[in-house]
């Protein structure tokens, strides 16, 4: 049995002459929360319309759940699936949206009104889906795509239209999945929060993987910042100096000097810093975070 | 195929468009049949394009089926927009994706889909059936028609056939709305071109070529509706040659679009 929820050799889609994704090769390890990332248009959701056999590959292969993603049928009733926001029925309530879908795949319509309540629909379900706030309609999608109970759930933008308390659910949500053995495969461009919940990260730049494994390693290969912020502004361009003298890159970003290097070099810059006669508000050493990170490797800032 | 079926018919149970469409066929079915009766003796005539049904045709073993008959291309109509609508408007509404996530055998989706809508005609069919002979029976007396032979071993014989034939032209025109809603993925562009073709541009050609009518496949629907050429203009229209060319029209249309399909990109 294989120990990968998701993996793909080579996969790639054209669409005339544009390459919309290109020779992609990763793995998603199975019971992990892993986040899919990229700027817009980078093939996130085209990768997850041919994982979901929407699409067909021009080159490449594909396993879920170990089967091929020639063959859908054979893993698709273990996978849940919310893409490219939800869509259902305006004119159907939410819970007879769910009986639809529910008697479609063959699973008990029993189950609907808890998952409703789950996702915190359960006083709506009767409402016609054409009157759901955007939430709303996102919170039915997420219910849809639990109905399978599944050992894979593929989101596209869950969080897109919810509240922080919304998003603050869809986060424990998802950890308790994978804590309970579902294997998820997120995208999201809120990358604060893929960074809490997320142990692996896949990212895409225009159709290519740029990076795939765990979110940490990314984290740690990334050069160390020190971030120095200065009593008087001013100052702030004479840090910068000092730290390019010494051989540093360093950038004024945000009101602050932030400089590349070990952390062990923040003595020394406090020193330089004092000798120069500057007054440092704040110094410290830290590893960029995702979106630093996301930015810096896509070039997108 | 059957859970696509049951879950379908769950759509199509919804309150507005079952009372929708049936309150649909219950008023033209009941004004198709009014009309035989009460316009008897016009000389403008009393069924479709001005032909006339006289008290004799209307006392004969078929004449319980008359109105029913003449409604058979309405309710193709009605059909057409049915399934057309219910086709295309998972490409609108975005909601295919779900449908083949959670069912990846699309012509399991596609047969499933059918039989749901053959079932909404059917019922359709029946009501309409229902309506249009009741209303022959009660104005039947006072436009002085007999009524004798209607419901005899050859009156219910004519009932059978007749249901039989509306049902076989009403499955064609909603193979045509879902072929239409297939090809254009959208239900407007699919419920106009299909009213557009079949109520005005095949009128205009079989208007400027009568012979045409032998070839045109809303014609064929109509022909086999009605048994044989009688609501024709082209004399000689056998049911026969209606159910072959209309068969080939309706297959050759349901292929090609099953095809698209099955390898089209599901990209919305």
């Amino acid at each position: 049995m294989s120990n990968t929820a998701i993996s793909v050799s080579d996969l790639s889609k054209k669409y005339g002459e544009r390459n919309a994704l290109s020779h992609a090769t990763f793995e998603v390890p199975l019971g992990t929360v892993c986040g899919f990332v990229g700027p817009n248009g980078s093939g996130k959701t085209t990768t997850m319309r041919m994982l979901l056999g929407l699409i067909s590959p021009t080159g490449g292969t594909g396993e879920i759940l170990g089967h091929s993603i020639k063959h859908p049928e054979k893993y698709l009733p273990r996978v849940g699936a919310m893409i490219e926001g939800p869509a259902f029925y305006p004119a159907l309530s939410g819970s007879e949206n769910l009986n639809y879908l529910a008697t479609l795949g063959g699973f008990s319509t029993d189950k609907v009104q808890g998952l409703l309540e789950q996702v915190g629909l359960g006083e709506r379900a009767k409402s016609k889906y054409k009157t759901y706030s955007l939430g709303m309609k996102q919170r039915l999608g997420i219910a849809a795509a639990l109905l399978p109970n599944p050992q894979l759930l593929m989101l596209d933008e869950p969080t897109n239209g919810l509240d922080p308390e919304g998003i603050q659910e869809v986060r424990d949500l998802l950890r308790t999945l994978a804590n309970n053995g579902t294997s998820v495969f997120v995208s999201s461009h809120l990358l604060s929060e893929l960074e809490i919940i997320s142990d692996y990260l896949v990212m895409l730049r225009k159709g290519e993987v740029v990076f795939t494994g765990k979110i940490q390693d990314l984290l740690h290969a990334q050069q160390p910042l020190i971030i120095a912020k200065s009593e008087n502004e001013n100052d702030l361009t004479k840090i910068v100096e000092i730290a390019r003298s010494a051989g540093h890159h360093a950038v004024i970003r945000d009101g602050a000097a932030h400089i590349e290097g070990p952390k062990d070099w923040a003595v020394t810059l406090n020193k330089a810093a004092f000798d120069a006669g500057i007054t440092l508000s704040q110094l410290s050493p830290q590893l960029p975070n995702l979106e630093e990170t996301f930015f810096e490797m896509t070039g997108d800032k | 195929m059957w859970r696509v079926a049951f879950a379908e018919l769950r759509k199509l149970r919804r309150p507005t468009l079952l009372i929708g469409t049936m309150g649909a066929v219950i008023f033209f079915s009941s004004l198709f049949s009014s009309l035989l009766f009460i316009l008897i003796d016009s000389p403008q005539g009393n069924s479709e394009r001005g032909r006339m049904v006289g008290r004799q045709v209307l006392s004969m073993s078929s004449g319980a089926v008359q109105g029913f008959s003449s409604v058979g291309g309405f309710l193709g109509i009605i059909a057409l927009c049915v399934f057309a609508a219910q086709t295309a408007q998972e490409y609108t509404y975005g909601t295919l994706r779900n449908l083949l996530v959670r069912q990846p055998g699309r012509l399991r989706i596609l047969l499933g889909k059918f039989v749901a809508m053959k079932l909404f005609a059917l019922a359709m069919i029946v009501v309409s059936a229902i309506v249009s002979i009741s209303a022959s029976v009660i104005l039947a007396p006072g436009a002085k028609v007999p009524t004798n032979l209607w419901f005899g071993a050859d009156g219910r014989h004519a009932i059978f056939t007749t249901f039989i034939n509306v049902v076989i032209s009403v499955i064609g025109y909603g193979t045509i709305g879902m072929v239409l809603g297939l090809l254009l993925r959208s239900p407007i562009s699919a419920i106009s071109l299909g009213l557009l073709w079949l109520l005005i541009v095949e009128n205009l050609l079989v208007a400027v070529k009568s012979s045409l009518e032998s070839w045109l496949p809303g014609a064929q629907l109509r022909i086999i509706a009605s048994g044989g050429a009688r609501t024709g203009l082209v004399p000689g229209i056998t049911y026969s040659h209606a159910l072959v060319v209309g068969g080939i029209y309706v297959s050759v249309g349901a292929a090609i679009a099953s095809f698209l399909f099955l390898r089209r990109d599901v990209a919305n």
